[in-house]
């Protein structure tokens, strides 16, 4: 061991809370959608729009009720996270209420369904569920490590989510997908709640066999092969997300859970051969339901040219409009509220909705959101990081992985780098199981960021030893 | 709304947007975790103040916390590891307690074979300001003050090596 020389001097460490940082934060989280409103108004009428004090108050509300139960029940907790899920829920909020007032939107709707329902409300309530849910998690969930002690009836719990949307009855099919079912009124999406219990699932799991998936493996070609038994699960989970695809036409879900494991198997066992292994098993995957399923068909199509098929494809003329959308935006956009994204139709404001802030934001602004969520995802794997206990590093990295993988795919098939999968921008998007699994999947993390960051307690006093003897000199 | 007013809220909005972007990665960068280390020379450098030459070069004095009257004369004012890998680093006494060990949320983080992950800690007597105690947490190897290995918490007197593995640290004024 060298014996350099350090000249540096180590300050005192408190135990900062940030929970100031998080409030400021918040104030301007607040602000700016506030701002946007009054943007897109002043630009559609030439007013202030009536509804903004209305969605200012409600945002600002959910805002403080989150924060104060985070400085109630985390106080330790990472202070961007929720900021940056504000902000976005916000924003999002501004922008599906932009779309309310299209015109060509309302017809559409009147058309379709006789009447237009204004998609707004309906976001700002799933929103306020959305909060309740945060406040819940933080509530209910003390320790992230109790949901350890639920690791396969997490698993069972998922599949009989996913699985809910098959069921004749509840289960209904929309636009081709089977991913909804409807319950008194309200239609709900279990796959993006699954997608969290899921995350239990592999966390618990891999903490328990990630020795046998690293170090049990054959050296080939420069890479670790596993056992075959060890690969097991894998197969099970390809063959899982593959069935999804093929009974619910849904490859957005199916990619998630599939990619999802991928990565958390990766982080647990440290081994590159994993993923080279996981990218072909979806990449053989995805040729072979694309080759034979018709729905996913279209969408490839769509994919590989959008202008080919305009005409005559509904796919393929979302995805034209879409990058004409992204076009016409330019590097600083139209301008909220005088761009032309009501055109893309259906959708646009859910699975579209990223097109919206490409043609009025422009570049300028696609890239501040995704900076956006690219620093929720980094605040997801610091949390990781830090955290103590392996189960909750999987998990925290499981989440964000997962989040990450879903802004990717939405992102991408928006923009015409994937083919395109029904799946929707995390906040931003017109769902309420969206945004209320997306809250409370912050909810999680800001758990896990809360036990990780703590300060850790005072050693206990030795039991052995004796009443502590100082002798004074 | 004319265009000109349009143009500007635009533009101000994806200033606004950015400007959030940029507070929240200061607010990451101020946010790192551990110890704030602090380049002795650079500081020296930073406050353009001549320095004592041949002497172990003192730290621009720490920002004494509060009640200033309890600092007795001759108290120590720093911890100093005069021996190991991380021999020269100095930490400033403020009344905080120091932890030592390979955790890697402690004070001092020690890489040494030797060392428990919660090796010591060392603080300030409640009862007699000015005075430290050093505390063996239940280390495997031990820690030694002088030549003596600890077994309940003692006060430390001034310039007395404490032994942790391979690291030897003291407390000087």
């Amino acid at each position: 061991m060298s014996s350099t020389t350090h000249t540096s001097t180590i300050g005192a460490i408190g135990a900062p809370s940030r929970r100031n940082t998080e409030l400021a934060l918040l104030v301007f989280a607040v602000l700016i959608p506030i701002f946007a409103y009054a943007n897109v108004g002043l630009a559609i009428d030439g007013t202030m729009p009536t509804g903004m004090i209305g969605y200012g108050l409600g945002l600002g509300l959910l805002a403080a009720v989150g924060h104060l139960v985070v400085r109630k029940f985390a106080p330790y907790a990472d202070p961007l996270l929720l900021p940056l899920a504000t902000l976005l829920n916000g924003l999002g909020l501004v922008l599906i209420w932009r779309l309310d007032q299209s015109q060509r939107l309302q017809q559409l709707q009147e058309n379709a369904f006789g009447q237009f329902n204004p998609a707004a409300p309906n976001q700002l309530m799933y929103s306020a569920v959305g909060i309740a849910m945060f406040v819940g998690v933080l509530l209910l969930l003390k320790d992230h490590r109790i949901l350890q002690r639920f690791t396969y009836i997490s698993m069972i719990f998922a599949l009989f989510l996913l699985l809910l949307p098959l069921v004749p009855g509840i289960g209904t099919d929309v636009f081709g997908a089977k991913i909804w079912i409807r319950v008194g009124g309200f239609s709900i999406q279990p796959g993006e709640f699954a997608k969290i219990v899921i995350a239990v699932f592999f966390a618990g799991y891999l903490m328990v066999k990630r020795d046998a998936l690293a170090l049990a493996s054959r050296r080939f070609m420069g890479l670790y092969l596993p056992r075959g038994r060890d690969l097991g699960p894998i197969l099970v989970i390809w063959a899982v997300s593959l069935l999804i695809l093929i009974f619910e036409n849904d490859l957005g879900t199916s990619l998630l859970f599939f990619g999802m494991f991928v990565v958390m198997l990766y982080v647990a066992t440290e081994r590159t051969s994993w993923i080279v292994i996981g990218l072909l098993m979806s990449m053989a995957g995805a040729v072979g339901v694309a080759s034979t399923a018709g729905h996913v068909q279209a969408r490839v199509d769509a994919w590989l040219d959008p202008f080919g098929c305009y005409a005559t494809s509904g796919a393929c003329e979302q995805i034209g409009q879409s990058i004409m959308a992204f076009g016409s935006g330019g590097v600083l956009g139209t301008g909220l509220g005088q761009g032309n994204s009501d055109l893309i139709g259906f959708a646009a404001n859910a699975d579209f909705i990223f097109a919206t802030v490409g043609e009025e934001l422009g570049l300028a602004g696609v890239m501040a959101f995704l900076v956006i969520y690219g620093l929720i995802i980094e605040r997801g794997v610091r949390t990781a990081l830090a955290a103590r206990d392996p189960f909750g590093k999987l998990f925290a990295a499981g989440l964000s992985g997962a989040f990450a993988l879903q802004i990717f795919v939405v992102a991408g098939g928006v923009m015409g780098l994937i083919p395109l999968t029904g799946m929707t921008m995390p906040w931003l998007a017109a769902g309420g199981s969206s945004v209320i699994a997306n809250w409370a999947l912050i909810g999680i993390l800001i758990r896990i960021s809360d036990t990780a960051r703590r300060p850790a307690p005072a050693p206990a006093a030795n039991p052995d030893a004796e009443m502590t003897q100082v002798v004074r000199p | 709304m004319s265009e000109l007013t349009l143009t500007v809220m635009r533009l101000c909005f994806l200033a606004v947007l950015w400007l959030f972007v940029f507070v929240a990665i200061q607010v990451i960068r101020s946010d790192l975790f551990g110890t704030r280390v602090t380049q002795r020379g650079a500081r020296r450098g930073a406050d353009a103040r001549p320095a004592q030459g041949g002497r172990q070069a003192a730290p621009a004095p720490p920002r004494q916390q509060g009640g200033g009257g309890r600092q007795r004369r001759g108290a120590p004012t720093k911890l100093v590891v005069s021996e190991g890998t991380l021999s020269g680093t100095t930490v400033a006494l403020q009344g905080q307690t120091i932890t030592l060990g390979r955790a890697h949320d402690s004070t001092i983080v020690l890489d040494d074979d030797y060392a428990s992950s919660r090796h010591a800690r060392i603080y300030p007597d409640s009862g007699n300001a000015g005075q430290w105690i050093v505390e063996d947490l239940g280390s495997t190897n031990g820690t030694y003050l002088d030549r003596t290995r600890l077994t309940t918490p003692t006060p430390i007197p001034l310039g007395a090596p404490i032994r942790i593995g391979k690291t030897v640290i003291e407390l000087r004024k």
